[in-house]
């Protein structure tokens, strides 16, 4: 392992600057904006899954005192731009309020705006609306058959995506292998679901004409989208970015919201703000997960090492899309996992039903690859019996062939994969681990020990838009940032995107400090607003460590030159002759003679007579960076650099199933994690725990269920269930740091870390406890109900004749 | 999620609460711990016209232990009852289901009376209160007090037999004499402190010999109401619990459930979690070491 | 739709002082502290009880501030996460120790993470593992994976925890 370069401020230990506000109760969130004058918003939702709207009466909700306004989509969709998809599906429009038709129980039909959020609710009651029931489609893979009820007739198909892809001679490959084994996996319609729900104010000023915004959200552009549906002016669009977002995860979009919060400020003149109570955020919030069922083929020779893979992915992305059909599109750049899999066919299909729509998901849709594919690495040991482990070892790329290059076309930049696994395996420890599953078994549990070894791509650029949408030619997927230092001396640094508890504060204070070594707690971090700040296309894609912290970094060596030249000019010195040290400029050979940080901001500010000519008084620095790497666009066939970094996690977990009861308890729970250079380190910590519970979730309990005929069943959260501290076990995290070349200081992205390699992990485990008895379970979350079932169709199936073998 | 409109009064003594809820009839509702009737008012799953706050009735509130009875006001909160040690002495398994009520949040404002009142098929107290055949006292305006048994007070889900004018004012639990005494409460939920997808409760007295002089038990979520099988206790009586037995009287009792299904558990499930559950629960309980004398 | 009741004048003791307000009977107490009082601290995650962010001490004692209305607590005192340091700008030994252990990530679930710590600290000054993730079972948190809040509460506690 290379050595991390000695640091400063970075990797050291250091409290979060954000945390004092959150402790003392004196955070921002977007409920908490409260202007004068401010209405309230509830909403009418169609109690059907598909739907024409017959009638719809108002007049009984406006005559309650109190109530300023009843928005009918028929009202409000001539005065807006709809919102499109990603993919080239022009035809799929969405809009805030439906009109003439509903595709899922939840749309929203009309708004309700009343003087309490109460109030609202009690008119929204008296709005009138006659539907006539028309066919629907809830399984994707009935929506894909002939003859099926168009959830977007006007579209033509329910796929609203769908292509092949072919990276090498997969077929020749797949004949080739002495072994192959084929298997379906199932990924369950889970989503973030952050305690926040989704809050949107906003407030319209006629005298300026400027629409303020207050929204939780995580977007990449939502102030220009927000301004082009609206039909306004970008500069119309006022997105304050220093709200605290109660969490995302990435699914804070929340743009239909705006939208319609955004027309009802403008229409009434007076501040409007909807803040989503639950059951309108699980059903009509538009903030469901992928939804997938993967079909894989592997071939593989005696040892276990796989040549070719086929994976068919289909994801029902509910009855309309925004950015979701690219959360199949993200994964082609780990397509292979941390594998030397050497050629893969990918077949990407993204169907509309009549259900919630699907939004981002922590790891854009990798953690359901990410199972799939290690489903694969299990069932490959089992076929051949042999050690799920040494089967990992003998397909994980190995560190001397870095950076690497994968059949769709995507350099992995760095790794060190089987030291990774070895550290997480060394800290369980492994062997302590065999001798509890036996001690378990003894007790007449059954007990499995799960493995998973992930890729979690980081640094997150949009190279999936063009890929998958031709006429898409966006390949800049920058990030920014400013620094101001004034006249007394003190740093600030602008940042352009709001924080949903990434600690983004600390990140480009500890960046800044270290480039131009100040104490990082003297330099504020302030959250600008879409007018004052510089592009930023958002913490999506773990990118954040990496773009803010390159664009701060970048920035602050602007600074710190600046002063260099100042200092040069001033010490009649050529600047090669000085180094930047504790914050001033200092000259090699004459230490003494060094001009302070104090003196420096006083000739940038104050003695124009002492800046070298040319240069622009005052101290101030932007700096805009491109994802490292990026920037191309996808070759004919479907290759493409996909994210720059690409961090790794192994998962070693020991889980014990009560065999007649079916329900699961973790018992141990390890990661080894290399996320490269961790510049907070409690940061990196704080977002894998997270991850791992959230993966947890996925696996064992979290699930937007749907009745046949289209109704959500878990809309609120005594059905869908989060993991508690009670579910979730005591987690040990073993770093490993391998840099990547491409970035600052060696670091990659964490924001999905644990995530990306839990569910996977915790589903080899229940496999690995339920395999004894000649059960599994290719579907998640694996509920008591699931299991239990499964232990009862082995049990079946023991006294049948002998069970079909699944390697060829 | 805001309520619908209401009015509230505080009730200034047990008569004030139950003339108010003679006056209005169905539109009135008492609130007690507040922690299923308010998430159901915010859901507008209920909207009484008229909120009859007992919380402040002392006469409603405390525990009484006696030697054959524990008399429990119906608004005693969860909390003080898990935390009374004579208590728990006295009804070994009220405590034992009452640890795993919802959370010590919950439990410090949820009463027993107002869980008994809302009974939910999966909830732990009126199981308890089934198995033990607790006796529930009812008062009304016009009636008077009542006293039911609790075999005649559950009738469906979320339906007892409390009239629309009347307060659960408190429940009498009966104490079993003499040494031997043990229980054990079993239960399954995907997440701690939910409601269960089925649940085993038991209280069986054991003599010197090990042998069982008498029983109770019982199976929650698996019914519209909480079931209570005296006829499988008796079939205990004189007999050690052994695992045969204890699988014999389970299952039959899982065969008599009528269980429901919901998108965590399917009826068969349900069923099949009954019989595991009361098995477990008669061993353990059979097992366990029990208490020296009440 | 009878129309609403009139609102009835609620008193309450909030941190230690005296706060008044109308509100209608069907305001809870989580929304009177945000709406009436401008107490924000307090947070709404699902107001039907089962997150436990909007929790508060009623009399001491923690409680779900979604599931009581305003009317109910006439008379009470209430503390909010805002009346938990010792003096305004200073922190609680536990709120440094959330700090201190990198207990939170957006915020949103920790008001009523401190409320159920720090009642679980009044009765149990040294809890054990099992006895802070039961304290905190009721309070869900979607970033923190609950490690960093149990080893915030050792923390404080004085117990060693080791910094994950
Ligand atoms: C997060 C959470 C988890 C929970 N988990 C569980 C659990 O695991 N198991 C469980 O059993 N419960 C659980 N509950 C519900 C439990 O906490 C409630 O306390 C209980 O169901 C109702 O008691 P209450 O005093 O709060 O009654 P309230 O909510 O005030 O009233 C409930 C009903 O009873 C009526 N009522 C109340 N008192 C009387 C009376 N004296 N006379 C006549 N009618 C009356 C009311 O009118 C209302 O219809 C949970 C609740 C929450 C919020
Ligand atoms: S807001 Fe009160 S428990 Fe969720
Ligand atoms: S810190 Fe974000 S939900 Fe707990």
């Amino acid at each position: 392992m290379a050595e991390a370069p000695r640091f400063r401020y970075i990797g050291r230990r250091r409290r979060a600057v954000e945390h004092r506000r959150f402790v003392t109760g004196q955070g921002r969130f977007a409920a908490d904006i409260a202007l004068p004058g401010l209405l309230h918003v509830a909403i009418v939702a169609s109690p059907h899954a598909s739907a024409r709207i017959a009638r719809l009466d108002a007049s009984a909700a406006l005559a309650l005192p109190g109530v300023h306004a009843v928005l009918t989509g028929e009202e409000l969709q001539p005065e807006i731009e709809p919102m499109l998809p990603g993919v080239d599906a022009p035809e799929v429009r969405r809009f805030p309020l439906a009109r003439g038709v509903v595709r899922y129980a939840g749309e929203w039909v009309a708004a309700v705006v009343a003087e309490s959020r109460a109030l609202a609710e009690d008119a929204a009651e008296l709005v009138e609306v006659d539907y006539a029931p028309t066919p629907h489609v809830v399984d994707p893979e009935a929506a894909l058959a002939p003859g099926a009820p168009l959830v977007h007739p006007a579209h033509g198909s329910n796929a609203i995506f769908r292509r092949e892809f072919l990276w090498g001679p997969v077929e020749e490959d797949l004949a080739a292998s002495p072994h192959r084994l084929s298997y379906r996996v199932r990924w369950s319609r889970s989503a973030t679901v952050p305690i926040e729900t989704f809050v949107c104010t906003a407030s319209w000023n006629d005298a300026t004409g400027l629409l303020d915004v207050w929204a939780s959200i995580q977007m990449p552009k939502f102030p220009d989208l927000l301004a082009r549906c609206l039909r306004l002016p970008g500069n119309a669009v006022r997105v304050h970015f220093d709200v605290d977002v109660g969490g995302s995860y990435g699914v804070k979009r929340g743009l239909k919201h705006a939208i319609l919060v955004g027309h009802l400020a403008r229409r009434l003149g007076r501040p409007v703000r909807f803040l989503e109570d639950r059951l309108e955020n699980m059903r009509g919030g538009d903030m469901q997960g992928p939804d997938r069922i993967f079909d894989v083929t592997l071939g593989f020779d005696g040892q276990g090492v796989i040549r070719a893979m086929r994976m068919r992915a289909l994801d029902d992305v509910g009855a309309y899309a925004g950015r979701s059909p690219f959360q199949l599109g993200k994964p082609v750049g780990a397509i292979v996992g941390p594998y030397t899999i050497g050629s893969v066919a990918y077949e990407a299909i993204s169907v509309l039903t009549n259900k919630t729509p699907q939004e981002a998901v922590r790891g854009f849709g990798q953690a359901p690859t990410n199972y799939a594919i290690e489903t694969g690495l299990d069932r490959v040991a089992r076929a051949l019996g042999l050690d799920r482990i040494e089967v990992r070892r003998r397909n994980l790329i190995p560190p001397e062939r870095f950076p690497y290059l994968i059949p769709s076309g995507t350099l992995y930049d760095s790794g060190d994969y089987a030291r990774v696994l070895d550290k997480a395996l060394a800290a369980a420890p492994f062997e302590a681990l065999l001798r509890q599953r036996e001690a378990l078994r003894a007790e007449g549990k059954l007990a499995g020990i799960g493995i998973s070894t992930c890729l979690e791509p980081s640094g997150g650029n949009s190279s999936f838009e063009p890929l998958f949408n031709p006429k898409n030619t966006t390949t800049t997927w920058m990030d920014s940032c400013l620094l101001r230092v004034d006249l007394n001396g003190a740093v600030t640094a602008v940042m352009a995107t709001s924080s949903s508890g990434q600690a983004h504060e600390t990140l480009v204070s500890t960046v800044v400090g270290e480039v131009l070594q100040r104490d990082p707690d003297s330099i504020r971090v302030i959250h600008a607003d879409s007018l004052s700040a510089l592009p930023s296309n958002s913490p999506v894609g773990s990118r954040m460590a990496i773009m803010l912290g390159g664009a701060a970094a970048g920035a602050a060596k602007r600074i710190r030159d600046r002063l260099l030249r100042i200092a040069a000019h001033n010490l009649d010195l050529p600047e090669e002759a000085l180094e930047w040290r504790d914050g001033a400029a200092v000259p090699r050979a004459a230490p003494e003679r060094a001009l302070s940080w104090a003196r420096l901001v006083e000739i940038a500010h104050r003695e124009f007579h002492n800046l070298p000519p040319g240069m622009e008084p005052g101290l101030q620095e932007a700096f805009v960076w491109e994802v490292p790497g990026g920037g191309g666009l996808p070759t004919p066939d479907g290759r493409i650099q996909m994210y720059p970094c690409h961090s790794f996690e192994a998962h070693v977990v020991l889980a014990s199933v009560d065999p007649e009861t079916g329900k699961v308890a973790l018992h141990r729970y390890v990661v080894g994690h290399d996320c490269g250079v961790m510049i907070s380190p409690d940061v990196v910590h704080g977002m894998t725990y997270g991850g791992v519970a959230h993966g947890l979730g996925a696996a064992l309990m979290e699930k937007f269920a749907y009745s046949p005929d289209g109704q959500l069943l878990s809309g609120s959260f005594m059905d869908y269930l989060l993991p508690s501290a009670q579910e979730v076990p005591p987690i040990l995290i073993v770093d490993h740091c391998t840099p990547s070349p491409l970035t600052e200081f060696g670091q990659k992205g964490s924001g999905e870390a644990g995530y990306l390699g839990g569910p996977a992990a915790i589903a080899s485990a229940v496999n690995d406890a339920l395999a004894p008895l000649g059960a599994a379970l290719d579907a998640l979350p694996m509920t008591p109900a699931a299991i239990w079932r499964a232990l009862r169709a082995a049990r079946a199936a023991q006294s049948a004749p002998v069970p079909a073998r699944e390697t060829a | 999620m805001k309520a619908a409109p209401f009015a509230y009064v505080r009730a200034e003594s047990l008569d004030h609460a139950l003339d108010l809820l003679a006056e209005h009839g169905g539109e009135a509702k008492p609130i007690a711990g507040g922690q299923s009737l308010v998430p159901m008012m915010a859901m507008r799953l209920a909207r009484p016209a008229l909120l009859v706050d007992i919380n402040r009735l002392g006469a409603l509130k405390g525990v009484a232990i006696g030697p054959r009875r524990v008399v429990i006001g119906a608004a005693t909160r969860q909390r003080d009852a898990e935390q009374d040690a004579a208590l728990h002495r006295a009804v070994p398994l009220l405590r034992a289901a009452l640890a795993w009520v919802g959370h010590v949040q919950t439990r410090n404002r949820g009463t027993l009376g107002g869980s008994l009142a809302h009974a939910d098929p999966s909830a732990e107290l009126p199981l308890a209160a089934a198995v033990l055949d607790a006796t529930l006292v009812l008062a009304s305006r016009a009636g008077g007090e009542r006293r039911l048994p609790a075999a005649g007070f559950f009738l469906a889900p979320m339906t007892t037999a409390v009239g629309e004018e009347e307060c659960l004012t408190a429940i009498e639990w009966p104490v079993w004499e003499g040494p031997g005494v043990a229980c054990a409460f079993e239960e399954v939920a995907i997440r701690h402190g939910d409601f269960a997808m089925a649940s085993a409760a038991c209280q069986i007295q054991r003599d010197a010999e090990g042998l069982c002089r008498r029983a109770a038990l019982g199976l929650g979520g698996v019914a519209g109401t909480p079931l209570a099988f005296p006829d499988l206790a008796a079939r205990l009586e004189g007999r050690r619990i052994t695992e045969a037995l204890a699988r014999e009287v389970a299952e039959e009792a899982a065969a008599r459930a009528e269980p429901g299904s919901d998108t965590h558990a399917d009826a068969e499930y349900r069923r099949h979690l009954a019989a595991v559950l009361l098995r477990r629960a008669l061993l353990r309980a059979g097992a366990a070491p029990a208490r020296a004398a009440a | 739709m009878p129309a609403p009741p009139p609102p009835v004048l609620v008193e309450i003791t909030v941190n230690g002082a005296p706060r008044r307000a109308m509100v209608e009977p069907r305001t809870t107490l989580l929304d009177m502290l945000r709406e009436h009082l401008g107490l924000t601290g307090t947070h709404a995650g699902c107001e039907h009880g089962i997150c436990g962010a909007c929790s508060v001490l009623l009399e001491g004692e923690p409680v779900r501030a979604c599931c009581i209305f305003a009317v109910q607590a006439e008379g009470m005192s209430v503390t909010t996460v805002e009346g938990l340091a010792p003096a305004r700008g200073a922190l609680s030994r536990l709120q440094d120790a959330f700090c201190e252990a990198h207990a939170l990530q957006c915020g949103y679930c920790t008001p009523g993470m401190l409320i159920a710590c720090h009642d679980l600290l009044a009765r149990n000054p040294r809890p054990s593992e099992e006895e802070i993730r039961e304290a905190i079972g009721g309070n869900l948190c979607r970033c923190t994976g609950y490690q960093q809040i149990v080893d915030a509460v050792k923390l404080a506690s004085g117990q060693e925890a080791a910094h994950g």
